[in-house]
Parts: structure tokens; sequence; C-alpha cells
């Protein structure tokens, strides 16, 4: 089976600092992926790096055999790319059904001519998407706070929502920016569930970038360590727990040094 | 019934174009002067709901609407006057209808002209935002200022004496109806699921560009049409007055613009039509205290910015509901 | 080459009052992250208060010597400046601390529009002649090079308004909170800086300086009216962006570059073909460029936003 997703020797700098440097990985279709790392290890670059937000100084990104680099964000979202996050990133005046609503923007048959003569197939194509748009939130329980301005709803949903209006895009690959952030135990829990949930049922690959071990090591199938950039190690959650490296990257070696001083 | 309810949209276009018609039919009736401040609100509303496009809805912050007004203003002036007797003369001589046809030539280069300086300040503006943006297009518009007051004084722009005879084409009709047009074209993109991109684009880009929305797509849409309208507007003053100059269309002017927008509340069509309204009213009143206008709007731009910055008629949130399908 | 060796002269004297009136874009640009729009119009109230101070102390002015009355007059308009520059801030862009750096743009439109259109009911709208604060007489020994007292003035202030102010912004408490709060604001506030205490000093010190520029203009320039200040301020700001706003050693270079840059462009445009007409264009034209092509500016840094 081929990979969704294939990272190799990816490097990114900027200005002296490599903030990423020879990464490679790869994502398997319908899998889970964590992707952890103490802060500022390049996490979030990766996302920006995947999602074209950043360039890669050298390297390669394929996904779904189409080099990434070189298109735009907006692109790279139709080829299946979806993401959400670190600090959440609604569209802060419009309500919840909007916010899944543009997502949908990118599959409309018709654009801006169609909008302003609003003719039958105008009509149609609008109730389709409002109708996908209330299957998306029932689905997640948002259904009820269609109209609600978005940025009235409690965090949790703030973050559920953004998950939401990811998976409107209709991503075959959905990356996560520290979604339990901020979540209480009850939530992180729930929250488990869902990403599990979501993965089955809209069979799709998820990367997750997160610092709650607990949820880590509780739904991903396959783990990769970053530590300044570099890939320190990547395994099962057993493997990963019970790496050397990956203990001495969190927790330091007991002389005092980093990992990489050894 | 249904069907009407369906196609309500259109349906007010179609109503707000007969009556405008109506009206103007019966234009003779209603005094002078009065009929000349519902002309310039009438072109106000163009302008202001045209700048809410860009400012509002896109929220890419436009100084230069009055740029854009002036080439519409220029270039339609001058089909008219230049070129107009030799149309007129084509269609069998001056009629209602020869004349009509001078003036939608005239009216569509000024906004299509207009349209291409919008897409030439929209482009390389894109990588601009917030005030540098701002200031940029105050550029711009100073600068389209600075081309027509440096044309020749014996040339068909006339410098800084600007131009004069224009014929007086702008009716009640026209002046209304372009208004509808540009009311329902704003408003019809908007309320889509396509233009949903526009307010997407000015909440957050990043998060826009994740959703698919292609940004810079919507912001040269935004600021191409947006000028469009702005041509049409200047199209129209120029056959209302039948004299322009370069300094009706400066800086100042942008701002009689923009506290239009402010006043009414950025991104929401009807607060901006209703203060394009009202300040046309009160600027009429404080034309015996000229002196005071300016400070009048400008502390009015101040303590709107301090009191109530979404403006005298915010956007509301439409409820949605589930159609039981 | 006389006449070039002139025109760069001229464009240094120029351009150190642009200097001047940059540093004010530019720092609180540093502390507040806004185009302070008003800024050209404090300008222009300095070269008014200027004149009205002088009107006001005549008798006494015209018995001391001239660089002490110069001073008196400068130093007094300076504080006025400084009063209303930290009116302004507290009246009209405090309240909107936390709001979209835009509403305060536009608050900034409001309040210059305000101080032009104020300054027109209560100066009139008429240009009126500025007194001779400094003599008026050339400096004698330059070969074939004009220099007047009042550009040789304009020169020594600015130079001393520059050590000053780097004085203030290195070397004082005050000066290390506005570089603490222009890096960091939160840290900054977390750190026991009065942020306000040190907006309202910034733009105060900006104030100051823009009212010294105004004088100092006035006198090369000999006249004020309402609107002398849009010209200036606009090139000033073009100053500050091209220098790297925030940057205050680039405001100064911005300045100086902007003032060469003007006055040689008036000085060869008929040779350059471009008709003088167009000068006002000139700052625009150099600014979208400066934005499109090193938005950062000379010396100025990129910032990147965070995703």
């Amino acid at each position: 089976m081929s990979s969704v997703l294939e990272l190799n020797d990816v490097s990114i700098q900027f200005g002296g600092l490599r903030a990423v440097g020879g990464l490679t990985f790869s994502i398997q279709p319908g899998e889970l992926v964590g992707l952890i790392g103490p802060n500022g290890a390049g996490k979030t670059t990766v996302f920006n790096l995947i999602t074209g937000v950043y360039q890669p100084t050298s390297g390669s990104i394929k996904f779904g055999g189409v080099s990434v680099p070189g298109h735009k964000p907006h692109q790279i979202t139709k080829l299946g790319i979806a993401r959400t996050f670190q600090n959440i990133r609604l569209f802060s005046s419009l309500s919840v059904f909007d916010n899944v609503r543009t997502a949908k923007m990118m599959h409309l048959q018709h654009g801006i001519a169609h909008s302003l003569f609003r003719g039958p197939a105008f009509l149609d194509e609008e109730a389709m998407i409002e109708n996908e748009v209330f299957d998306l939130l029932d689905i997640f329980d948002l259904g009820k706070e269609a109209s609600t301005p978005c940025k009235s709803l409690c965090y949790g949903d703030q973050r559920r929502l953004e998950i939401v209006r990811a998976l409107a895009t209709k991503p075959k690959l959905l990356l996560l920016d520290e979604p339990a952030a901020g979540m209480n135990p009850t939530e992180k829990e729930e929250l488990m569930h869902l990403i599990q949930f979501i993965k089955d049922k809209f069979q799709i690959s998820v990367l997750l970038v997160e610092h709650d071990m607990k949820v880590v090591m509780g739904i991903c199938q396959r783990i990769a360590v970053l530590e300044y950039g570099v890939k320190i190690a990547e395994g099962t959650p057993a493997e990963i727990q019970s790496n050397p490296k990956v203990i001495a990257a969190y927790l330091g070696t007991e002389d005092g040094k980093g990992p990489l001083d050894a | 019934m249904q069907l009407l309810l369906k196609y309500r949209t259109q349906a007010f276009l179609l109503l707000a174009l007969l009556v405008s018609f109506v009206v103007s039919q019966a234009s003779d009736n209603i005094d002078g002067y009065v009929l000349q401040i519902m002309l310039v609100a009438g072109i106000n509303i163009i302008l202001a709901v045209s700048l809410n496009l860009v400012n509002g809805h896109t929220g890419q912050f436009s100084l230069g609407h009055a740029g854009f007004m002036g080439v519409g203003a220029y270039m339609s002036a001058a089909v008219s006057v230049e070129m107009g007797p030799s149309i007129l003369g084509l269609l069998g001589g001056p009629s209602t209808l020869s004349h009509g046809v001078t003036f939608v030539i005239a009216l569509l280069v000024g906004g299509l002209c207009a349209a291409v300086c919008g897409w030439m300040v929209g482009v390389p503006s894109l990588r601009l935002r917030g005030d540098y943006l701002a200031i940029v297009t105050l550029g711009f518009n100073e600068i389209i200022r600075v081309v027509f007051q440096n044309t020749s004084s014996s040339g068909p722009f006339g410098g800084a004496l600007g131009m004069r005879g224009i014929p007086d084409y702008s009716t009640f009709f026209w002046v209304f109806g372009i208004a509808a047009i540009c009311i329902y074209v704003v408003a019809s993109m908007v309320n889509s699921t396509y233009g949903r991109g526009f307010l997407a684009v000015r909440d957050d880009e990043v998060a826009s560009e994740s959703m698919g929305v292609n940004t810079v797509r919507y912001k040269v849409v935004a600021f191409v049409l947006g000028a469009f309208f702005a041509g049409l507007a200047g199209g129209l003053y120029a056959h209302l007055f039948g004299a322009i100059d370069p300094k009706g269309f400066g800086f100042l002017k942008s701002v009689d613009i923009i506290i239009m927008v402010i006043l009414g509340g950025m991104g929401s069509t009807l607060g901006v039509v209703v203060a394009a309204i009202g300040l046309t009213a009160l600027n009429e009143q404080l034309r015996d205290a000229e002196k005071f206008r300016m400070i009048v709007f400008s502390i009015l731009l101040i303590v709107m910015m301090i009191v109530r910055p979404q403006g005298l008629l915010p956007v509301t949130f439409e409820k949605k509901r589930r159609k039981s399908a | 080459m006389d006449q070039f060796v002139q025109q760069l002269l001229n464009g240094l004297f120029l351009g150190a009052i642009y200097a001047l009136i940059a540093l004010g874009y530019t720092m609180v640009y540093g502390v507040l992250r806004f185009i302070n729009f008003a800024h050209g119009d404090v300008f222009m109230l300095g070269a008014f208060g200027g004149l009205y101070v002088h009107k006001a102390l005549a008798p006494l002015l015209n018995a001391l010597p001239w660089p002490l009355a110069l001073a008196v007059v400068m130093l007094a308009s300076m504080a006025i400046c400084a009063a209303l520059g930290i009116a302004i801030e507290y009246f009209a862009y405090r309240p909107l601390r936390t709001r979209p750096r835009l509403n305060v743009l536009i608050t900034a439109i409001g309040v210059s529009l305000f101080i032009e259109y104020t300054g027109q009911l209560v100066f009139g709208a008429t240009q009126q002649p500025f007194p001779a604060l400094i003599p008026r007489q050339n400096i004698s020994g330059l070969g074939g090079l004009t220099v007047t007292m009042t550009q040789v003035i304009v020169v020594v202030v600015t130079t001393a308004l520059l050590i000053g102010l780097r004085y203030i912004v290195m070397r004082t408490r005050l000066g290390l909170a506005m570089r603490a709060l222009s890096l960091n604001p939160t840290a900054a506030a977390l750190m026991g800086v009065n942020t306000s205490v040190v907006i309202s000093f910034t733009f105060g010190l900006g104030s100051a300086l823009a009212a010294a520029g105004g004088i100092l203009y006035a006198s090369l320039y000999p006249s004020v009216d309402p609107f002398m200040g849009i010209q200036p301020g606009i090139k000033a700001f073009v100053a500050a962006v091209l220098g790297g706003i925030g940057n205050i050693p680039g405001a100064a270079l911005g300045g100086m570059i902007i003032g060469v840059v003007e006055t040689l462009v008036t000085g060869y445009s008929q040779k350059l073909g471009i008709p003088s007409g167009y000068k006002e264009g000139v700052a625009f034209i150099i600014l979208i460029l400066i934005l499109l092509f090193k938005p950062s500016g000379l010396l100025g840094k990129v910032e990147r936003e965070k995703v």
C-alpha cells in the first residue's frame, strides 16, 4: 500500500536557525500517527511545511504522489489535507454554520456568476451545502448551535468546531495541532474517542501533534519524536515509552546532559 | 407566490428598477434642489456600498475610493464629451434612446477603466495588510489626482481646471437603478457560500487558505468590483453636475465615503445605505457652515470608533435552522 | 558639480527636519504598532506654537540675544506640543488600546482632520508669515556654495535633539521601558513597566520633536498655515518606513535620504523630464516601491506572522 504522505529529508532554515532538519517519515492510509517532542522541537513547523505555509529549504514532501511544495495553502487543501490550529483560528465574526460553510466553498460547482444570478442551480447547490453542513454539525452535536456566533461557544466546542470545519473540506489527511490543549481530563477523554471516531467514520489518516502523553499514547498507532527539528525516534507507543533517547529528551539524562550531547 | 419567495432577491431588484423608472418619469414634479440632493444621496449609496465590499466585507482597508471614482468620472465624461456627438450621429440624432446609449457606453467605459485601476492597485497591495495597505491606497488616490491635475489644460481633461460642459444625463432612473444593481450585486454575492469567502478573508487569512479559500482571488475580486462601481458612481457624478475637477476626487472625498461605511457598520449593507442617505442630508444642513463641516465629521469619526466601532446598524446573525428535508 | 553639492546640502538640511518628524512616527509605531496619522498636524501645531509664543513674548524676546530667544520659543512650543500629544493619546487612542489596530488608524485620521480644520477655524485658512527667529543671513567663506544661518541652525538643533533622544532611549529607565515595550508589551507589563506612562511619554517625546521640526521648517520656508503638516508629514512617514519603521536610527537615515531625493528630483526635474507638478506624487511612489520590495525598510527587522 502506498503512503498518503511522504516526507523525505525535509529541512527548513529561518535565518541561521535550522527549525527542521532532514526529517523523513510517512503516513499510511487510515493511520493515526502522533508527532511529539518538547516545546520548540519544530512540530508546528512540520505542519506549516505540509500545508504550504512555509516552503522547505530542501527535501521533498509528497501527498498522494503529488509534490506539495510550490502549491499555495488553499491548493494543498484542495489536494486533500486539512488542519486545525494550535491557537484556535475560527472566523470570529461568523456563525458556527458559516464557519463550516466556508470550507464547502471549494467544492462549489458554480462560482461568482451564479451567486449573482441566483437561479435554480444556485439555489439547489446552496440547499445541498446547507444539508451537508447540518449533517456534519449534527454528528458533532453542534447542530443546535448553528446560528450562534462562534466566539460565544465554550472553549471545548470551539476546538471541536475547528475539527468539524477541517472535516468539511473532505480531507484524506487531517492534521490536528494540539487539540487537547486547555481541555480538562473529561474533555480529553471525549476528544480521544472523537479522534478515533473521525478516523473510522471518514476513513482518513490523522497526524496528531499533542503534548498530552495520555492522549498520544492512548490513540496513536505510531509515534515520531522530534527534538531540535530532528527525528530522534519512531515506533509504537510502547517502543517510544521505553526509548532512552526520548526519555532523555523529555527529562534530561542523569548526568545533566541532553541526548545530543551524548 | 412560492416562486416569488424563492426568487425574492431578483424580485426586489426588479421592483427597485421599476420604482426608480416611475419616479424618474415624474421627477419634473420634484423640487429641483430636493431632486439634486436625492441624486447625490444615490451616488453616495453606490460609493459607500462598493467601498463596503472592500473595507467592510473583505477587511482590506482602502483609503483611496475617491481615486477610482475620479477615474470613472473623467473617463466617462471624456467619452460623452469627445465621442458623444459621433455616437449620437450614428444613432440618428439626439433622442431619449441615443442619449441613453451614449450614457451607458460612457458609464461602462468609466467603470471599466476604474476597474482596471482597481486591479492595478489591488494586485500589488495583496502583499500588504492593515495600515500599510491603507496608506498605499491613499498614495494611489493621490497619484491619480496628481496625474489628472497635471494633464494639459487645453487637453480633454483640462488639468487643474477640470472638465466642463458634460451633458446632464444623470436622471433619477440612472442613479437609483445603478444603486439598486450595486446593492443587489454586493448583497447577493456576499450572501452565498461563495461570498462567505470574503468574510473569511477578513477574519483570518491563514485559516481561510487552510479551508481552501483562494484569498488572493477574493481580494482582487473585491478591489476590482469595488472600483468598478466607484467608477460608475463617478460617471453619474460627472453627468449630474456637468463639471468636475481633480480636487473633488482627493483624500477628503475618500474620507467622506469611509465615514459612511463606518457610521453604517462595516460589512452591513443596510447600515451603509442608511448612513449614506443620512450623511448626505447632514452635509446639506452644514452647507451654510462649511467651516464646521469637517470638524463635525472628524469628531463623528473619532466618537464612533471609541463608542460604537461596529457602526449604528451592525450585521446581525442570520438564523439558520435545518429545513425539514 | 557645485550645483550638485549645493542640492545635496539643501537636501540634507530638509532631510534633517523630516528626520525629526519621522522619529515621532517610528517611536509611536515601536510602542503601539500603529501609524499616528495626526503626527504631521502636531508638526503644524509646533510651528503655530512658535508663532504665538513669539507674539506673546515679543517684548521679552526682543531684549534677548537671538539664540536664547530661539531656545525659549522652541522649548515653549515643544512643551505645548508634548502636552497636546499626550492629550491626543489619552483622549483619542487610549480608549482603543485593546481594539484592532485599524480602528486606531481610523481614529487617527479623524484626529488629523479635526486638528487641521479646527486649526483653520482658529488660525485662519490663509498663510501667515513666520517671524525671523534666526537672522536671515548667509554664511560666508564657502566658495560657490550658499548656506544660510537657518540651515546651520537646523543641523545644530537636529543633531542636539538626536543625541538627546539617543541618551533618553539608551540610558534612562524610561528609555529602557520604551525599548522593552516595543519588544513585547505583555512581558514588559509583567516586569513592572507602567505601559500607560511609557506610552504617554513616547507621545510627548515624539510630539516635542515634531514641534521642533515645525519651527525649523517654518524658519526655512517662512510661512505657516493649518495644512502645512500634510506634505512634510507624509514624507516623514515615508522616511520612517524607508528606514524601517520602529527603528530610531533608521528614521533619521530615512529622513536624510528622502530630503536629498526630494531636493534632487525637484532640482533636476526638468532635465529628467518629470513635470514639477508630479513632485507631490514622488513620496508615494517611493513608499509604494519600498513596501512592495523591502517592506522591512533599510534597517528594520522582518516580522513573520506566527501560525
